[in-house]
Order: C-alpha cells, then structure tokens, then sequence
C-alpha cells in the first residue's frame, strides 16, 4: 500500500519538474525557429530546426545516409561491447591483487586527464584507415571508466554479503555469481552508461577527424560541401539518437539505484 | 554619551538621536506576531508561530524553552529580521524590523565559522566588512580572543579545533560586532553537559560585560533556569507563550546557583508547564 | 614516497610494452621509446615547435578563463534557486555526453576558422563539468553560511564574493581539474581539424605524412603536459579537502 503512494507522490513530483524542463527546452527550439525564419541568423550559418527535422525525415527514407548510419552504429555497438566486457575483466583482475591496484590507481585517476584522442594517428598508421582505429580509440577512450565502476562496484559490496557467502558455503564461483555480480550490479550498470557515452563520443569524433565513412564522417564530408541541409539533419539525428539512448539508460540506471536504496 | 559600564575596550554606548522608545524600557517588542509556512505540495498552510506578544526590556537576560518543533527558532528568525512574520509587528529600539537590523548579533545553532579562514580572520570578518579601522578591528578581536580563551589559537582553522572552540569562535565573532541584542538559538545543543556549565558561565560573563538583551533559546531547563532573569514557557505548535517564570537571581551569578533550592523549584515550575506540551508533541508522532 | 615508487614502477610498465610494441609492428608504425624521447628533446629546441606550443597555449589559456568564469557564474545562478538546479541537471548531463564533435560544424559556420573557434571549441567542452561541480557545491552549501552573513548584514556582491565563493573553492577546484583536461581536448581536436597552426595542427599534418615519429612526439609532450598539470591540481584537491 505504501509503495503506492510513493510511487504516485514521485510521479507527481517528476511531473513538475519534467513539464519546465519540457518548456525550456521547446522555448529554446522555437526561438532558434524564430530566428532563423525571420533572417536574424543567416541560413547559410543555421538552418530552422523544422527544416533539419522535415529534411531529416526525407533523408531517412531516401536511404542516401544508410550505410553511413549503419556503420556508425556498429562501430558503437562493437565498441561499447568490447570497452565492457574488457573493462569488467580488467576491473576483477585489478580488484583481485591489492598490490597491482596501488599502484594503477594513480594512472586510473588521472587517465582522463591525457588527451587520448592523440592517439588515433598512431592507430590509425598501425592499423589502417577503416572500423579498426575507430573501434581502437573508443575503446581507449571508455574502457577505463568501466575498470573504475567495476573497481568502485566491487569495494561495495557489503561485508555481510561475503559473510552470508560463507556460510552458505557456496564455492567461489556460485558466490560470484549469485551473490557479487547483483550486488555490484548498479554500479557495472553505471560504467556500462558512462562507456556507451564514451564510445558514442569516441566513434563521432574519430570519423569526423579522418575516416571514409560514419556519420562523423558524413557530418565533415556535407561541411566541406557546403550541404548544410544535409548537415544539419545528420547532427539532429545524432542528437536525437543520444538523447533517447541516454534517457533509456538512465531509466534503468534509476530503477538500479531505486533498488539499492531500499 | 552614557557609557554603561567601565570596561575601557567594549562600551556599550547609547547614540544620540535616536527617537524615544514607546516605553521607556522595552528593547525588542513582539505584538501579535504570527507565522505561517506553505506546506510543500498543498496549499495549505501549517500555523507555526504565534500569535505572540513579548516585550524584553533593555538588558534583560530571557530564555525561551519548549517542545521540539513549537516555533522557536522561527521566534527567533521573525526577532533577527531574518525572516518576515505572516502577520503582527516586531520592534527593535523603537524601529520596527526590516532585515536585519544594525545592533543585532546571532549565534546559530551549527557551527557557522568559516573553514577557509583562521581564527582570527574569522573573528575580525564582520568588522571588516561593516569597515571599521584597523586599529580598532584587532584592539576588539584580541580582547574577544582573551575573553574566550581562544588566544593560543590565533593562526588555526576551524577544521583544526573541537565543536565547543568552534561555538566560542561564533560568539567571539557575534561579540566584537558589539550588539546591543544577542540571539542564540541552541548555541550549546552539540556539546557535553560540562562544557555546556562552563559556556554558560562564560555567557553570563558576556552579557555583564557587554550589557547587552540577551535571548537564549534552549531545550534545556536547567540551562535556561540558571542562566536567565525570566523564562519563557512555549507550547506545542504552533507555538505560544503559555507561562513566563521570574528566576529573581542577582546579576552577578553563575552556574553555582544549581545548588540552590530556588534552582529547584524554578525547574519544577518549567518542567510542570513544559510536560504537558512535550507529550503533546510526543503523541502526535 | 609509496605512492611515487609505484607511479614510476607503472611508467616503467608502460614504457616496456610500449617498447615490445614497438618490436612487434617495426619502427615504421610505432616509434620506440627512446628515439621518441630523443626527438622531442630535438623539437624542444626548435623555434617552430614552441610557435605551436604557444599558439595551442594562448587558446587554451582565453577558453580556460571563459570556461571557468562561465562556469562559476552559470553554475552559482543554476543552483541557488532550487527548482533551476532541479530542471537544468538532466539538460546538462545530456549535453555532457554529447557528441560535441558533430556540432563543430556550427561552431565553425559561426565563427570561422582561426582562434577564436579553437577557443569556442575548449569552451564547449570544459564549461559542463565546471558548470555542474559548482551547482552542485551551491546546493550542498550549508545554509548556516548564508544566515550568518545576513545576521553580519552582509550585501548581496559581498555574500558572493566573500562567502559563497570562497566555500565552494574545493568543489571548483574538483571541477577545474576535470574542465581543464576537457578544455585542453577540445583545443587540440579542433586544432587537428579546423587550424594551420598549433600542436593539434601538428599532429593532424604529421598523420597526413605518415610521420609517425613526428605524432608520437607530440603525443608524448602533450601527454606529459596534462599529466603535470592533473597532478598540480589534484594536489591542490587534497589540500582543500582537508579543510
């Protein structure tokens, strides 16, 4: 009974603050509408949000940027895969021998500082021009986010969990399994949030700086040509994409922590 | 000028044109003040405060005790200027409160010295900001260090010392600022019952000094019976005034009065009014 | 000391496999340690390379300033109103991990090619963390801070400067370290694109090239530089936290 009133007192609460936020963000859209149709920003600088929606549309089901999206999205998927699973790895390794951990922490903490992307050149020379150096630098780029949630998911569980482990006498892999992993699971679900986020950066950024396809790729290739129709429609699809994947993401992030609190 | 006392550093001293108060010797005066606050999704409204009426008289020493949740703080907020009341009129010298008024010094309940900076600038902050001269500054603020024993500690951070240094570097702040009304909202809540005797001493001490109003809000009965010249009694909320006892203890007192059998009956007094509201209070959770 | 033996001990790690690397695919992909360090202690003293460096430096230092002041200020007026910090949050975050690289194209049309879109660029990147590390040092400030400074009578500007300030320095400070490896990014990636000049430039030119000596050395200056200055700020971080 009283899980339901706290549902329905949260859902009222979300209601207030998601209708402002729903208001600033289409008041933004309409005055960027406005200014644009009326000539105050040039339309060779911006064109109208409706415009970039409508053309959007059309190019969607011209097929013309298919092969580009496509191979975005794999790159992404293969990244955010591998940056996971290598992550979680790393992460149990690391958290498995104290003494290696001491010493990588220092690294750990301070990796974000280095900017990786300076990288991708010597990828790309090892590895070629193509998927490989792109999914190489995502990975680069999210795996160490990944080995800090799991590091971090690790510490936390409770010492009473490893204690009823015990005494259940459950052997090292069947406590691992149904005790460990769904306690550290909030936490590896973070990591997995923040390395998806990562992994989309990484991927976007490389196509655009050098590659011969992607959506990056797309995006430079219409701003070299002056296509800024096309232009513009790609980068809203991709805001549109992060956006909803985002949100779906953290949907589930929420119901985790949900979990955990109580 | 009428200087007060004979203290050569801290001189309370009475400034000319100021208008004649309504009476002769009221300092702060409360008239039917009330406060209501918005409960967070209705549109209700929950009845806090009041309706009070109150008059402290120049220099007086007053404590107000009661239950937990009977709007004294909010007293104290609506007296400091730091709050509106929903209705009714607060009046400090004569002038009614808009804000905070000049003369007026507050020691919370938290400790609220800052942690950036050391003792002695912590201190000195307010009279830095209000600009007074240099000199003046640290003749006042190593008076007040010497007055609260916080000498040795000149150079420390806040971070650095125990809950009880911290509220003694609040009131050392409160102090050099030289109020004329100084408020403390359950200044001794965190520390130990020791330390508590000691800091109320050394409360008294201040208000002989400074000839200062001195309202005191506590929980504690005992603190309020040995330290004041009149007691407050409030009610459950919303909170309102129902007994007001006169201790009659001398000026020059301390915290030996505890020994006496006025102590006592002043206790039983409070405790006899403040029993009732308290399960009052209790029942409702 | 503990903590400088076991850094060096990881450096010499990474050096090792940096060096088997190199052993496996051949000086033509992959540099060795050693003739890196060589060549950049050769650059280092080349007239050209410090025209980079202080090309990238003063983009740099303009979009630091801009992000930091931004971000102080956006973030003091976001947090202090309860219901704005609320609304703003998940904005911010959506944006935070964003893409930024596909709204280049914008930058660019707005501002053209040449400094003042590298600046954009770093701003673009660094204001976020900023932003959010000091709404959020606002919403967790103890209110006791504020009281105390309207019992002191206290303006508004002198609240500010004086109090609110000075008690959020530690989370800017948490949040400048993040902003500033951000901000020093987008400075570079912009440059790697959209510039003739500056150690981005360099890099971009150098893979054009296949010069992978050239991209190696400028990795390795680039890397050193942000990890000194993570450090220098990580230890301003601890001291603060003491408080």
């Amino acid at each position: 009974m009283r899980v339901g009133i706290l549902i329905r007192t949260w859902e009222f609460e979300v209601k207030a603050e998601s209708l402002i936020r729903i208001a600033v963000v289409a008041g933004f859209i309409v005055l960027i509408e406005l200014l644009c149709r009326s000539g105050i920003i040039p339309s060779s600088v911006l064109i109208p949000p409706s415009a970039m929606f409508t053309h959007g549309i059309d190019l969607l089901r011209s097929g013309k940027f298919d092969h580009d999206i496509v191979t975005s999205l794999v790159n992404i998927v293969a990244a955010s895969i591998v940056s996971v699973l290598l992550g979680f790895v790393l992460g149990l390794g690391i958290h498995a021998l104290p003494s290696v951990r001491r010493s990588i922490e220092p690294l750990l903490s301070s990796y974000y500082a280095i900017p990786t992307f300076i990288f991708y050149p010597v990828f790309i020379v090892i590895l070629g021009i193509g998927s490989l150096p792109i999914i190489a630098i995502a990975v680069m780029l999210s795996v160490v986010t990944m080995i800090t949630a799991t590091l971090n998911g690790l510490d936390r569980i409770p010492r009473a969990l490893h204690k009823s482990a015990q005494v259940m006498r459950l052997s090292r892999w069947r406590s691992a399994i149904y005790i460990k992993l769904p306690a550290t699971l909030p936490y590896l679900f973070t990591g997995v949030k923040l390395s998806v986020a990562y992994a989309f950066i990484g991927v976007a950024a490389s196509e655009f700086i050098l590659s011969g396809s992607g959506i990056g790729y797309a995006i430079g290739y219409a701003y070299n040509n002056f296509q800024n129709d096309d232009m513009y429609s790609l980068m809203l699809f991709v805001l549109v994409l992060v956006t909803l994947v985002n949100s779906v993401l953290n949907r589930i992030d929420q119901r985790f922590q949900a979990r955990r609190r109580r | 000028m009428k200087t007060r006392n004979s203290h050569p550093t801290l001189q309370v001293v009475e400034s000319p044109g100021q208008p004649a108060p309504k009476s002769p010797e009221a300092h702060v005066e409360l008239a039917g003040v009330t406060r209501y606050f918005a409960k967070n999704d209705s549109k209700e409204l929950l009845h806090a405060l009041g309706p009070i009426d109150l008059t402290l008289t120049r220099g007086e020493f007053f404590s107000v005790v009661g239950p937990s949740g009977c709007g004294k703080s909010t007293l104290l907020d609506a007296i400091a200027g730091l709050s509106k009341p929903s209705s009714g009129t607060v009046t400090f010298e004569g002038q009614p409160v808009n804000g905070v008024p000049d003369g007026v010094g507050v020691v919370f309940q938290e400790d609220a010295s800052f942690p950036w900076l050391n003792l002695r600038d912590n201190i000195s902050f307010g009279l830095r900001m209000a600009g007074v001269d240099g000199a003046e500054i640290w003749r006042r603020v190593d008076y007040a260090m010497g007055f609260m024993g916080l000498n040795d500690f000149a150079n420390a951070h806040p971070s650095q010392l125990s809950g009880g240094m911290r509220q003694r570097v609040c009131i050392a702040r409160t102090l050099v600022l030289q109020p004329r009304l100084i408020l403390l909202d359950e200044p001794f809540g965190a520390l130990d019952q020791q330390t508590r005797l000691l800091m109320g001493d050394e409360l008294l001490r201040l208000w002989r000094e400074t000839s200062a109003t001195v309202l005191l809000i506590t929980h504690a009965l005992d603190e309020a019976a040995m330290l004041s010249d009149r007691v407050g009694v409030m009610s459950a909320r919303p909170g309102l005034f129902i007994d007001i006892v006169e201790t009659g203890w001398e000026r020059s007192r301390d915290s030996r009065v505890v020994s006496t059998p006025r102590f006592g009956e002043i206790n039983a007094r409070l405790w006899e009014k403040l029993r009732v509201e308290s399960l009052k209070v209790m029942g409702a959770h | 000391m503990r903590r400088f033996v076991d850094s060096l001990l990881v450096a010499l790690v990474i050096v090792a496999c940096w060096q088997c690397l190199n052993w496996a695919v051949g000086n033509n992909s992959l540099s060795s340690p050693w003739s890196t360090v060589v060549a950049l202690v050769q650059m280092l003293g080349t007239a050209a390379f410090w025209g980079n460096v202080g090309e990238t430096a003063r983009a740099l230092a303009y979009a630091l300033v801009i992000a930091l002041a931004g971000g102080v200020a956006l973030g003091v007026l976001l947090g202090a109103n309860r219901m704005s910090g609320v609304v703003a949050e998940p904005i911010l975050l959506n944006l935070y991990s964003l893409p930024k690289v596909t709204l280049y194209p914008l930058v660019l049309l707005v501002f053209g090619l040449g400094l003042s879109a590298k600046v954009a660029f770093g701003v673009m990147h660094g204001l976020i963390p900023i932003l959010m590390f000091t709404m959020n040092a606002i919403r967790e400030m103890r209110p006791v801070y504020l009281r105390a400074s309207k019992t002191m009578r206290l303006s508004f500007a002198r609240t500010i400067v004086y109090v609110v300030l000075p008690a959020i320095f530690p989370e800017v400070v948490s949040g400048l370290r993040l902003g500033f490896s951000l901000t020093l990014l987008g400075v570079l990636i912009g440059e790697m694109f959209a510039s003739q000049r500056g150690l981005g430039y360099l890099l971009t030119s150098a893979m054009n090239l296949g010069d992978i000596r050239t991209i190696m050395t400028v990795a390795l200056f680039l890397t050193v530089f942000a990890l000194s200055c993570n450090g220098l700020l990580m230890m301003a971080d601890r001291r603060l936290k003491h408080r």
